[in-house]
């Protein structure tokens, strides 16, 4: 059997496989389906420093191969994750990734400050939510903005500190450049892609948001093609999402330079799809006679 | 309480009316742990999001569930192109089920269209007991009479144009039926048709339990895109009709 061990910003995952934030919340929920310690690790949903409402319904909207969501950050905030969620997770052996999606620099360096004395593994900073109207997506499409927000939580913890980008950007490479150079230790890419659906008999947004973000299987390529760039642009690991709903997937998504992968959407349709992907990498990697997993990140042959 | 994920044989399909069919679906494990008002999110080939469908029947003696729903866009119209020995996707039994009081108690079940069938099953628990008040717009929408009436409930049916039964809408026969004292009333059905049920139940002092529609996505309680408005002590907070419903307690709801 490979190994499908791999180390991202000084952090060991025994395989490379994460549930994203926003579409497993703490975990509870499927651990009824399998433990959560098959899992490389879980992004956990996206905290906030005060609990919000996030927006109203209906905040989903099917897609062709996807989906649109404008939840907008619902969540209780830090102080409950830390006391009622982070002690349960800890327990489950897998890496816990606190997703901080704070609307101000303050917000987002105070997240940081009371998540930094607590066992959790790993920050992933959410510069990208498209769904909420401060913060979120404002930080991460600019240079600037992008750079100051993490230079900030950087200054306020020393935990391993994750920075997730916005594919709503002129030059994502750009971004990732500027996190880097503020001191993120990784990237993760994408967040959704904002998207629209209108109803034609009443002419109204099928989203009470209006917009929403968009993710699964559609925006794989896009994805895909960020990582890629992303992956040539920087020295840091690139944390690979957005679309992933199969192992082959995830291979591919390796190959453009992931060191580790996110997968959302497709656990909407298919619980197991995390677990799945496990399977079908260790399968593939003795097929292919490859001992060890990382061989795989950034292994494409660009023409 | 676990979920199961898996294949299941349709056993038997039936187009109940235009666009609207019953599946008797073979999945034993679900239909021992399922009760009535929870629901199944059921997948259509190609699809991104599973459909939630409430529980129709549920038969733990032969291992089978039934679930009966209208085609309302494309995803539906795949499933509903399943045939008789083909596998459905299932995952389940989700969310809350309904409050059932002692048999002999009186209840009132009202449903309002493809609202209806999750009112069959907590009907059958009270059998002669139960008034049945079912709404349709049109005779050619009505689904499941006999079904209430093999079950001897005292059946009411509304049709909006008076092509079938009583002419008019539910709240109507309700308001006739709540001459006579009630225990509980339970209610499925479009918006507007809720709230009036909710008001009469307020206004009589009976204890009322409405299940809630909304678009949906994991299910379980994970990603919560299907939020409601509910309030408790005179604070408002957002639900999550999966998880926390889709069976509510009528004086939670927050009807927009």
């Amino acid at each position: 059997m490979a190994d499908l061990s791999v180390t991202i910003a000084g952090v060991p995952f025994k395989n490379p496989v994460i549930p994203a934030s926003g579409t497993f919340g703490n975990g509870r929920e499927y651990e009824k389906f399998y433990p959560l310690s098959k899992l490389g690790g879980i992004s956990v949903k996206g905290m906030t420093l005060h609990g919000q409402p996030g927006n109203p319904p209906p905040r989903v909207a099917e897609t062709p191969a996807g989906m649109l969501n404008s939840v907008g950050l619902q969540n209780p905030g830090v102080d409950h994750f830390i006391e009622e969620e982070l002690p349960n997770l800890m327990t489950k052996d897998t890496v816990v990734i606190a997703n901080v999606a704070g609307h101000t620099l303050e917000d987002c360096a105070e997240i940081a400050r009371r998540l930094d004395s607590t066992p959790v593994h790993m920050l992933e900073l959410n510069i990208s939510c498209p769904n909420v109207k401060q913060g979120g997506a404002a930080f991460g499409t600019s240079c600037e903005n992008a750079a100051a927000v993490t230079a900030a939580v950087r200054k306020a913890t020393k935990k391993p500190l994750m920075v997730k980008l916005s594919p709503n950007v002129t030059s994502i490479t750009d971004i990732a450049k500027a996190v880097e150079a503020a001191g993120a230790d990784a990237v993760s890419l994408i967040n959704t892609l904002l998207g629209m659906r209108i109803d034609i008999r009443t002419r109204r947004p099928i989203l009470k948001n209006n917009v929403g973000g968009l993710s699964g299987p559609a925006v794989f390529p896009v994805a895909l093609r960020m990582v890629w760039q992303v992956a040539n642009a920087v020295s840091i690991p690139v944390v690979g999402m957005g679309g992933i709903a199969s192992w082959q997937d995830a291979v591919e998504m390796m190959l453009a330079g992931a060191s580790a992968v996110q997968v959302g959407a497709a656990i909407f349709s298919d619980p197991y799809a995390p677990v799945k992907i496990i399977d079908g990498l260790n399968q593939y990697l003795d097929e292919q006679g490859i001992e060890h997993i990382s061989e795989l990140t950034g292994g494409v042959r660009p023409w | 309480m676990s979920y199961r994920q898996g294949l299941y044989p349709l056993l038997k399909k039936e187009n109940l009316a235009k666009n609207i069919y019953s599946f008797t679906i073979l999945c034993p494990q679900i239909a021992e742990e399922a009760v009535c008002g929870q629901f199944v999110h059921v997948k259509a080939q190609g699809f991104s999001l599973r459909r939630p469908i409430s529980l129709c029947g549920i038969d733990k003696q032969n291992g089978t569930i039934r679930i009966v729903f209208e085609i309302r866009g494309e995803g539906t119209k795949v499933i509903a192109g399943l045939r008789e020995g083909e596998l459905v996707d299932i995952l389940g039994p989700l969310g809350n089920g309904f409050t059932l009081l002692s048999p002999d108690k009186k209840a009132i079940v009202v449903g309002g269209g493809i609202g209806v069938p999750p009112m069959l099953q907590t009907a059958a628990h009270y059998g002669e007991n139960a008034t049945a008040i079912i709404g349709f717009r049109s005779a050619n929408a009505a689904i499941l009479e006999r079904d209430f009436k093999t079950l001897g409930c005292d059946t009411r049916l509304c049709t909006d144009d008076g092509t079938m039964g009583q002419k008019g809408f539910v709240t109507q026969a309700l308001e006739t039926r709540l001459n006579q004292p009630a225990d509980i009333i339970y209610a499925c059905g479009p918006g507007p048709m809720l709230k009036g049920v909710v008001a009469l139940a307020k206004q009589h002092g009976i204890k009322c339990e409405v299940s809630l529609e909304e678009r949906m996505g994991c299910g379980v309680g994970a990603c919560l895109v299907c939020a409601c408005k509910t309030v408790k002590d005179g604070q408002e907070y957002m639900k999550h009709v999966c998880k926390d419903g889709p069976v509510f307690d009528s004086g939670e709801v927050v009807f927009e």
